[in-house]
């Protein structure tokens, strides 16, 4: 049959208009059907709700309330674990840090809100995720979840390939692009006074808080949590435990967590 | 054979610079390496020939087990001394002088672990 130039833009016009009306694949992205359907593929649906899972609560007012604490989780979190400043924020490498509510909440903000809050400064780390999309993308499983919840990382096994990086939606891994032992131009090094307690990392790792298993292992708390915790701006526990203090807080409080639609299940709470 | 005058000497010579190293140490006796054991430790984790062959399997060993499954961080020898299972905290814990101790085998048989990179070795005014 010959199709005329005429036959075949009514064909169009008809094809487009039943188009309209049914549901789009962009309508069902926005939808988040696919990203559920993602999450259900993987398992991730749930969180696990049973065994040992250490999570922290951070309070962001408190933080706010006691000026120079913050800083100070800061500095003792890196001079233990021997984290350099390569001086440059390009290079930098991070476990623990202080960025604005508007940033580290970025789905949780709107133009209404208080700016006062907007501008607050919110300390951020690793999450710690229930379903880590770093420990997914690591090629040479250098990066794992352990049976307590903590997201940890084996330095020897990285290869630097960085994927974790790309994958990590809290922006929480730094990649060494120098070596960590080495000396800035003026022959500063980069790391002020070492730990030797604790091992550097070498040029061409990824690194990242690791809950501090190292002091766990010794019934301690993490080295942030021991600083705040006297002033009750930082609460660590078992999050599966009913009757700890970090799942009694966060029964009474008002807490969100980092990009919670993602579905990672971050093990990381803040309290408003 | 086409040719002999040149290649067999050739060959010659040849044979002779790839055995170089063979003939050239002919009569000189190799130090064999010595590493110095520490005197007031009589046994170590392991008997001495598991330690000598497979050290750096144990070590990996350790790593694993405390790093992904929350492992023990002490171990205790066979006659129930308890050591650390590390090799910053528990080898070099007796082995204090890695030069005389680690170094000695390793220059030997010429390999070079990168384990100081990124641990520390322990220094003269810790001990």
């Amino acid at each position: 049959m010959k199709k005329e130039r005429r036959d075949f833009l009514k064909l169009a016009g008809v094809a487009a208009a039943a188009g309209m009306g049914g549901t789009s694949a962009v309508q069902s992205l926005l939808g988040g059907e696919v990203q559920a359907a993602g999450l259900k593929r993987l398992g991730a649906e749930k969180e696990h709700k049973e065994g040992l899972r250490l999570g922290l609560a951070i309070d962001v007012r408190k933080f706010a309330s006691i000026p120079g604490l913050a800083e100070r989780c800061v500095e003792v979190c890196h001079s233990i674990h021997n984290v350099p400043d390569f001086g440059n924020p390009k290079d930098e490498i991070k476990w623990l840090w202080q960025e604005r509510f508007d940033r580290v909440f970025v789905k949780d903000t709107h133009d209404r809100q208080a700016p006062e809050l907007q501008k607050l400064p919110v300390l951020t780390l690793c999450n710690h995720c229930d379903n880590p999309p770093c420990v997914r993308a690591c090629p040479t499983k250098a990066t794992f979840k352990k049976d307590d919840g903590v997201v940890a990382m084996d330095y020897h096994r990285c290869i630097g390939c960085r994927f974790c990086m790309a994958a990590c939606p809290y922006g929480a891994r730094s990649f060494n692009w120098r070596d960590p032992r080495g000396k800035d131009e003026q022959g500063q090094p980069f790391i002020d006074e070492v730990n030797t307690e604790y091992p550097t990392r070498t040029a061409g790792v990824v690194e990242k808080c690791n809950f501090c298993v190292e002091r766990l292992a010794e019934d301690k708390l993490p080295a942030c949590v021991e600083e705040a915790a006297p002033y009750g701006a930082m609460i660590f526990g078992n999050l599966n435990d009913h009757n700890s203090e970090i799942s009694r807080v966060l029964r009474e409080r008002y807490s969100i967590r980092r990009r919670a639609a993602l579905g990672t299940h971050p093990s990381v709470f803040y309290l408003i | 054979m086409y040719g002999s005058q040149r290649i067999i000497p050739a060959l010659i010579v040849f044979v002779g610079l790839m055995t170089f190293a063979i003939w050239y140490n002919i009569g000189q006796t190799q130090q064999p390496p010595d590493p110095e054991l520490p005197t007031e430790y009589d046994e170590c984790v392991r008997d001495t020939q598991f330690m000598r062959e497979s050290h750096m399997v144990l070590l990996h060993q350790w790593r694993d087990d405390i790093l992904r499954k929350s492992g023990p961080r002490t171990g205790v020898t066979a006659n129930g001394l308890r050591y650390d299972r590390s090799l910053q905290k528990g080898c070099l814990d007796c082995h204090d002088d890695k030069e005389k101790f680690c170094d000695e085998c390793h220059n030997y048989a010429s390999v070079a672990p990168d384990c100081w990179r990124c641990h520390f070795e322990p220094t003269k005014e810790a001990l």
